[in-house]
């Protein structure tokens, strides 16, 4: 579904990514961890086509298409989607005005709006006055209004509560048709072969992944992929053992 | 009196206003053709119906409790469909009530500048509108200031008077026929808004592009009263300069404007709202929205207190939307006692990319996502406005935004 090749971005004349791989298929979920300042929201920014992040080199393939020159909006009607870290406020646009207008299969936006607890925000400007919890929930929103086939999420649960990070837990699975979110099927591994959608997750704790059955880990490390191709969870204990400098040691 | 205004304002008509550009009177063609009184206002033709509408004005008074009608310099159209509520053309009502002559030039200064002088001595058009005591409009009353004619100087005295414990809406639209480029509009307009009253004073400009425009108006509120104050312009003009004021002199009174302003390549917008706080437990909040194409916007605002425990506060924003243009914001904040508690918040700049990005993201255009963004900032339902006249300012933003975005 998503296949980045050998890519370098550079943010305001400065090099971050520093010719990264990723293949992502159909179905897979995966996770990316690093430091801060690895380099990780690039990657995302990158994939999405926001100005600031520019590609001097390498490619991006989005669904067998060269994307890599596509406007922002034009991936986001192939079927990318991303969540922000820290979302703009959009000061006279309420919630609701947006998801009707970003809305293009006439989703009932109260139904998706209820578990997410968010009824009563529709009414409110985008983003203003939101707490962590509430922003990251109206991310999850608009997502499940677009329904991308490719759902970048970055940092989820980041200023998010235990409480809150169940429902976005349960907002990311329903994003990425995992478990009851799926068309009724007999075993798991069904379910996972019928799954269509793809994610991209950007964790620092890795508190996501105790919500989100992740397929495959990477680290991101000086703009690089270092460990890559790895059980999140084993990927995350490792890191905690041995720092993301040292991540190469669990692959031995 | 009537002798002594004259004099007055003889005396006054080379006087230019503060901050404007000069502006020759004599290029407009005062008084004009006389138009017919029409009794039904469905004898309009159609096209000026259309063009009033976009100002706001409804002829087929749908939820309107009573319109007025300047063409020109002829009152074509005064009626009222409520007990209790007032609509005549100022001339007529001068005749009527002798205590109104104490009204009249009462708040606004003759020899103010050129424009109040020739106003004075271009006679009383112009609408009065009055709600006895206790009376509450249930829709509101629209007044329409009409220019049809090219080059035509109109120039109107109004009078607005809220008695005790009334409530009232009132939409001025303000607009010249399709056809015409030029003019000048000269308002002078005097509000007495009395104890605990209410009066929503709604104005929407919708002039022609080469159109000169120049309001004065100053209003009084009493004790437990509210004025709220609504401007909005959206379509090309060519100068408006004001600077309404509003004394709130009574005890605990009240008095908010809103502004949402428009500014096209060619205009010269400089407009500013003066509260003065004088009464104990005064409040006052001023919010300005301006947005340019390419014209110069001036927005100024200024709260003075006067009376200790006195609260108010200004809020400013701009947005330019073109590498040309002007938005000049001027937020003044004066103390006179202690104990007062005035702020000011102003920014001026453009959209943010981050912002375009963002909507982007979710599958808008650039194009889609300035134009929800711009919407956003001129957001009226800050307006608090009564719902059918949200309704009104909602169907004129469209209309513009179809027009011009």
């Amino acid at each position: 579904m998503l296949r980045v090749e050998d890519l370098y971005v550079a943010v305001g004349g400065k090099t971050i990514l520093k010719g990264v791989n990723l293949h992502i298929k159909p179905g897979e979920t995966h996770v990316l961890f690093g430091p801060n300042g690895s380099g990780k929201s690039t990657l995302l920014g990158a994939i999405m086509g926001f100005d600031r992040y520019q590609v001097t080199s390498g490619k991006i393939f989005f669904k067998g298409k060269d994307i890599t020159s596509l406007s922002v909006t034009e991936r986001a009607k192939l079927g990318i989607g991303i969540s922000f870290q820290r979302p703009p406020v959009l000061r006279g646009v309420s919630l609701g005005d947006l998801l009707q207008a970003t809305d293009r299969e006439e989703n009932n936006i109260n139904e998706l709006a209820e578990p997410l607890n968010l009824l009563s925000f529709l009414e409110r400007d985008v983003n203003y006055g939101f707490s962590g919890g509430e922003v990251k929930r109206s991310e999850m929103l608009q997502l499940l209004v677009q329904n991308p086939d490719l759902v970048l999420l970055d940092e989820p649960e980041s200023g998010v509560d235990l409480e809150n990070i169940a429902i976005i837990g349960d907002a990311v699975n329903r994003l990425l048709q995992k478990d009851g979110y799926h068309k009724p099927v007999c075993s798991r591994r069904e379910a996972k072969e019928s799954r269509k959608k793809a994610g991209l997750i950007i964790t620092h704790t890795g508190y996501i992944l105790d919500y989100v059955p992740a397929d495959i880990g990477h680290v991101l490390y000086h703009g690089e992929l270092s460990c890559t191709g790895l059980n999140p969870r084993e990927l995350l204990g490792c890191i905690q053992k041995y720092g993301y400098a040292d991540c190469t040691r669990c692959l031995a | 009196m009537q002798e002594e205004l004259r004099q007055k304002a003889l005396k006054a008509l080379n006087k230019n206003a503060l901050n404007e550009e000069e502006i020759d009177i004599s290029n407009f063609e005062a008084g004009g053709k006389e138009h017919p009184y029409l009794e039904n206002i469905q004898e309009l033709p159609e096209e000026e119906k259309k063009d009033m509408l976009v100002a706001g004005v409804d002829t087929t008074e749908k939820e309107r409790t009573g319109t007025f009608i300047l063409q020109d310099n002829s009152v074509i159209h005064a009626s009222v469909l409520q007990e209790g509520l007032e609509v005549m053309g100022t001339a007529e009502a001068l005749e009527k009530y002798d205590w109104l002559h104490d009204l009249y030039w009462n708040l606004v200064e003759v020899d103010k500048d050129k424009y109040t002088a020739k106003a004075a001595l271009e006679g009383n058009r112009g609408y009065f509108i009055r709600a006895l005591p206790g009376i509450k409009a249930i829709y509101p009353l629209q007044a329409c200031m009409f220019i049809g004619r090219e080059g035509l100087l109109q120039s109107a005295h109004n009078i607005i008077i809220a008695e005790e414990g009334s409530d009232l809406n009132i939409i001025t639209g303000c607009t010249t026929a399709s056809h015409i480029g030029s003019g000048m509009h000269i308002g002078i307009t005097e509000i007495y808004v009395k104890k605990n009253a209410k009066l929503t004073f709604t104005m929407i400009h919708n002039w022609g592009e080469e159109v000169v425009v120049r309001p004065r108006t100053v209003s009084v509120v009493e004790e437990g009263g509210t004025y709220l104050s609504n401007y909005i312009s959206m379509t090309p003009v060519r100068t408006v300069q004001m600077y309404p004021t509003t004394y709130l002199k009574g005890k605990n009174s009240v008095a908010r404007y809103h502004s949402i302003i428009v500014g096209y390549p060619n205009s010269d917008i400089d407009v500013g709202s003066q509260v003065v706080l004088q009464g104990e437990g005064s409040r006052a909040e001023i919010i300005a929205r301006s947005l340019t194409r390419g014209g110069r916007i001036v927005n100024r605002g200024r709260l003075v207190g006067e009376r200790e425990g006195a609260k108010g506060h200004l809020e400013c924003r701009g947005l330019m939307l073109s590498p040309k243009g002007v938005i000049y914001a001027v937020p003044e904040l004066e103390a006179r006692v202690d104990g007062v508690e005035l702020s000011h918040e102003a920014a001026v700049g453009k959209i943010a990319q981050e912002e375009i990005e963002y909507l982007m993201a979710r599958g808008l255009t650039e194009d889609e996502a300035t134009a929800m963004i711009v919407r956003g900032f001129l957001n009226v339902k800050i307006m608090g406005l009564p719902e059918e006249l949200d309704a009104e300012v909602q169907k004129a933003i469209a209309m513009s935004d179809a027009s011009n975005f």
